[in-house]
């Protein structure tokens, strides 16, 4: 029987060591039935993209605390469409500034989550953005 | 250029998207996996198993980064499928096994990817024999089989892999679980993970107990802490051709005890090799895979031909206690040959 799942790659790049926000977002896709694969801590961009790759997500989260978003995220979108998977819908998650993120949705990113964020609003965007259909639930 | 020509070729995206077809079970993925077939049988197929937290995933992790990096002769290329299990109730799953496979990152002769069982109950999914086909048509020399933290009866692996690694850790039973049926009888290769632990000498006895009764015509003595085999001269014909699991103590966080397992791999790769054993074992995987295929498909084609409508009006006198299950199952396949 053909099975079609959505699988999410959830990564934290850089530094920072805060993995509970990644957690609880992972632990809500899988709730909503997606293949959540978690990296763990400490990702460089290559790692990522190399795990997407492998992996052949559909969705990569990526959870940024550090600051460091405006080098980290442009290089993981970078590698992605490099190894052409240039359809893979990248969401960032974490403490972003306001005036970052219209810079972060110009290079790619489909929605930026901060703290607050209603998970099932994550789960509705990645069904819409991967499936193209609204979610009734959400 | 064909998808399959691509993952030939060793592009790694290309066999990528092949895994996800086969494992999704569409026509694509099987028209793949046909074409992929007569390129596969070469590689290593190497199971990993054992309880939850047992060390499983950093276990492999070692290994694939010893046949990277061995000591002597050329590195193998390595895949690795790591299952996780999904949900019973959502059907999602996390897959976290990457997790303690950082070592392996960075370098091009590795390729690993996450399953979830999707509700499959031997401790793989329904699609693992046809993504580690595929991975073997793809050319990797060796393929590491993690299944899901089993415990006493997810056996499937030992119908795939060549070379069945049970993993345990200290702690986890006591002498009678080691006489049970099922998963310590597909074992290859024992070994007793976290072995700085406390109780791990006392796992590794039980273990070895375990192995004097499936195997009395040895005898395994521990002498200062050192195990010994010590062949006892039997009557009957030639039994030297036996296997006898060695039980291996490893710190896989520490990388301790990896290359005594890794020889023990080629040990039980070259015992397979010189009794025949690989290619029964090849049959037996293959005749088993045709035979499931062979199931799954019947049903469908019956489900396909029966009506509804009928198939819910046998279910209700079941649920009446008007027929039983097996009384049920005769009905419904009578009433199918006469449709």
């Amino acid at each position: 029987m053909s099975e079609r799942r959505i699988r999410v790659l959830i990564a934290k790049p850089g530094l920072d060591g805060h993995d509970r926000g990644a957690k609880v977002v992972a632990r809500a896709l899988r709730d909503a039935g997606m293949e959540v694969i978690y990296t763990g801590l400490r990702q460089t961009p290559e790692m990522i993209a190399e795990a997407a790759l492998q992996e052949d997500v559909d969705v990569v989260g990526l959870s940024i605390l550090s600051g460091a978003h405006m080098a980290l995220v442009p290089r993981v979108i970078e590698l992605l469409r490099q190894n052409g998977q240039d359809h893979v819908k990248v969401f960032v998650g974490g403490i972003i500034p306001d005036e970052d993120v219209p810079a972060l949705k110009e290079m790619g990113v489909l929605e930026v989550y901060g703290p607050g964020t209603l998970t099932s609003d994550i789960v509705a965007d990645i069904r819409k953005a991967v499936l193209g259909e609204d979610d009734q639930s959400g | 250029m064909s998808i399959v020509q691509q993952v030939l070729e060793g592009n790694r995206y290309a066999l990528s998207r092949v895994l996800t077809q086969i494992e999704n079970d569409t026509t694509e993925g099987r028209e793949a996996l046909a074409a992929l077939f007569p390129y596969t049988g070469k590689a290593h197929l190497i199971g990993v198993t054992g309880a939850p937290g047992t060390g499983k995933s950093s276990l492999v992790n070692r290994l694939a980064y010893f046949y990277r990096h061995p000591p002597e002769g050329e590195p193998k290329t390595v895949a690795i499928v790591a299952v996780d299990p999904s949900s019973p109730f959502t059907g999602g799953a996390i897959l976290g096994d990457r997790i303690r496979m950082r070592d392996l990152t960075g370098d091009r002769g590795v390729f690993i990817r996450s399953m979830a069982s999707r509700g499959a109950l031997g401790g793989l999914a329904r699609a693992t024999a046809g993504v580690v086909q595929a991975l073997d048509a793809a050319g990797f020399e060796v393929i590491f089989i993690e299944t899901v933290g089993a415990g006493q009866a997810e056996v499937d692996i030992a119908r795939l892999a060549h070379t069945t690694l049970v993993v345990e850790a200290p702690g986890l039973g006591d002498d009678v679980q080691a006489i049970k049926a099922g998963i310590l009888e597909i074992a290859d290769i024992l070994v007793v993970n976290k072995a700085d632990r406390p109780g791990a000498i006392s796992t590794e006895r039980a273990l070895i107990e375990m192995l004097k009764l499936a195997h009395p015509s040895r005898e395994m003595v521990s002498h200062h802490g050192q195990m010994m085999k010590v062949e006892i001269p039997a009557g009957g014909e030639n039994d030297s051709e036996e296997w006898v699991p060695p039980v291996i103590k490893t710190v896989a966080t520490e990388n301790k005890g990896i290359d005594e397992l890794a020889a023990a791999i080629a040990k039980h790769r070259e015992f397979l090799q010189k009794t025949g054993e690989w290619e029964a074992r090849d049959r037996l995987r293959l005749s088993t895979e045709v035979e499931d295929l062979l199931g799954e498909t019947l049903l469908r084609r019956w489900q396909k031909n029966m009506p509804e409508r009928k198939y819910r009006e046998v279910l209700e006198q079941v649920f009446a206690r008007r027929l039983a299950p097996a009384e049920a199952v005769e009905s419904l396949l009578s009433s199918a040959q006469g449709s």
